[in-house]
């Protein structure tokens, strides 16, 4: 079948089969491999991209379901004006060891900014919770999203994002 | 690598659109929606439909609202949206207690309460939430719509009572103005099914429980309830020996399987102890106590 969909402002369309999963057409037919793909089960949430604007476990959502709507992976964050503060809170702050989980901690972590500017350490916590870091190296992701909620100041000129579906948890 | 196995996918452009793609399909139709139960249920193999019928774009299909003394909640609704209502939250904190422990916030993202309910899985928040506070689900079908209490939805795991062309529409629950409700969960991590957990309902006239419903999940309640004990505590006042009286009926009630997870006894008595929990925290919010 064929699916159509936006991914970090660009239209694609590609002839796939209906099985075929989100984050495997991000990767496999796009060569867009910064979403990672852990578990197959939706427990690691390493290969959260947003859909719509909202964070999805692309294990977990059929390509076609994302036929017609907007996506954006972690290849997405960086704006024509640098990094996003997040990915540079990432930086400063030693936010990862491995790395896998990093993409998928940084679109969340994203979202959660973009819907609360200053988030509390508990916040921070339970956003990310649907993501696991198997480094245990979670004190330094809490403090490079801190530190991205301290330093917005590139978030103001990155794409609007405007909220549309849920609201944070 | 895990794969669902070859399917059709097609898209509904209505509810009748829906309901009429079941028709043709039969039995190896099978409606997805957010689709977290049911693509990992495909991976496995543990579900095999033939043609999924995408209903991800009935908008009219997710709206919460209050309709007359009505809570309509449209099946749609993404765990989310019901943890972001406020008007669930002030009429049934039982259902913002649940919301906050199902799953993980990603994957509330994308779930729908619908579909949640559907699924049956007896280790889901839910059925025993939204049979706490007897609930209602709205199913419409190729003949109409007919009304089915969330208590005798499930028929069986994984398995409900609906014709395989009838689609839940909405959920729905009557407003119950001075009543307290409650859930609490025990889980081995954040994001996890169970390990047990109790919703319970509340309304008190004087100090006597005048009304009480009991949801229990992961513990092989039938229907996710416990019967007995509410009828066990019903009239009986609002304190800790009736409290203690439910505990142990509920332990009673529930017949839970060794798993993972833990030992049956050991499911058994902590299924008593969030009873008691909840009953506690629902009580004193009928008394419109912060908590």
């Amino acid at each position: 079948m064929q699916v159509t969909m936006t991914v970090n402002g660009q239209p694609y369309t590609r002839d796939i089969e209906p099985r075929m999963l989100l984050v495997h057409f991000l990767r496999d037919e796009l060569g867009l491999t910064g979403t990672h793909w852990g578990c197959d089960t939706s427990n690691c949430g390493t290969c959260v991209v947003h859909v719509d604007d909202v964070p999805v476990k692309s294990c977990t959502m059929l390509a076609a379901m994302a036929s017609g709507r907007e996506v954006r992976t972690v290849e997405g964050l960086e704006s024509g004006e640098g990094l996003d503060p997040v990915q540079q809170g990432f930086v400063n702050e030693h936010g990862l060891q491995c790395g896998f989980c990093t993409p998928a901690m940084m679109m969340t972590a994203r979202w959660l900014l973009d819907h609360n500017a200053d988030p509390s350490q508990a916040e921070i916590r339970e956003a990310i919770s649907g993501t696991f870091c198997r480094c245990t190296g979670y004190e330094n992701i809490v403090r490079a999203i801190r530190w991205a909620a301290e330093h917005p100041r590139a978030a103001a000129e990155a794409p609007v994002q405007e909220p549309k579906e849920a609201q944070p948890a | 690598m895990q794969v669902p196995a070859s399917v059709d996918y097609e898209r509904a452009t209505s509810l009748d659109d829906a309901i009429g793609r079941l028709e043709r399909h039969g039995d190896g139709a099978r409606l997805i929606a957010g689709g977290h139960s049911l693509l990992p249920m495909m991976k496995l193999r543990l579900a095999v439909p033939e043609v999924l019928i995408d209903i991800n774009d009935l908008a009219e299909l997710r709206r919460i609202r209050v309709d007359g003394d009505v809570l309509r909640i449209g099946a749609l609704a993404r765990h989310a949206d019901l943890l972001a209502s406020a008007i669930v939250g002030e009429q049934y904190r039982i259902l913002h207690d649940a919301e906050r422990v199902v799953a993980d916030p990603v994957v509330r993202n994308w779930g729908t309460v619908g579909g949640s309910l559907c699924h049956a899985d007896p280790a889901e928040d839910l059925s025993a939430a939204f049979g706490a506070i007897r609930a209602e689900v709205v199913a419409r079908g190729p003949g109409g719509e007919r009304v089915v209490p969330v208590r005798e939805l499930a028929a069986g795991p994984f398995e409900t009572v609906l014709a395989p062309a009838e689609v839940v529409t909405e959920i729905r629950a009557p407003l119950r103005p001075g009543t307290g409700s409650a859930y609490v969960k025990v889980e081995r991590r954040a994001g996890d099914y169970a390990v047990a957990a109790a919703g319970a309902l509340v309304r008190l006239e004087g100090d006597a429980i005048a009304d009480v419903g009991i949801g229990l999940a992961a513990v092989g309640a039938p229907h996710s309830v416990a019967a007995e004990t509410e009828q066990a505590i019903l009239g009986r006042p609002a304190d800790e020996a009736t409290l203690d009286l439910a505990a142990t009926a509920a332990a009673e009630e529930c017949a839970p399987v060794a798993d993972q997870r833990g030992p049956s006894d050991y499911k058994r008595a902590l299924a008593g102890e969030l009873t008691k929990r909840a009953l506690r925290t629902a009580i004193a919010r009928a008394r419109g106590q912060e908590v």
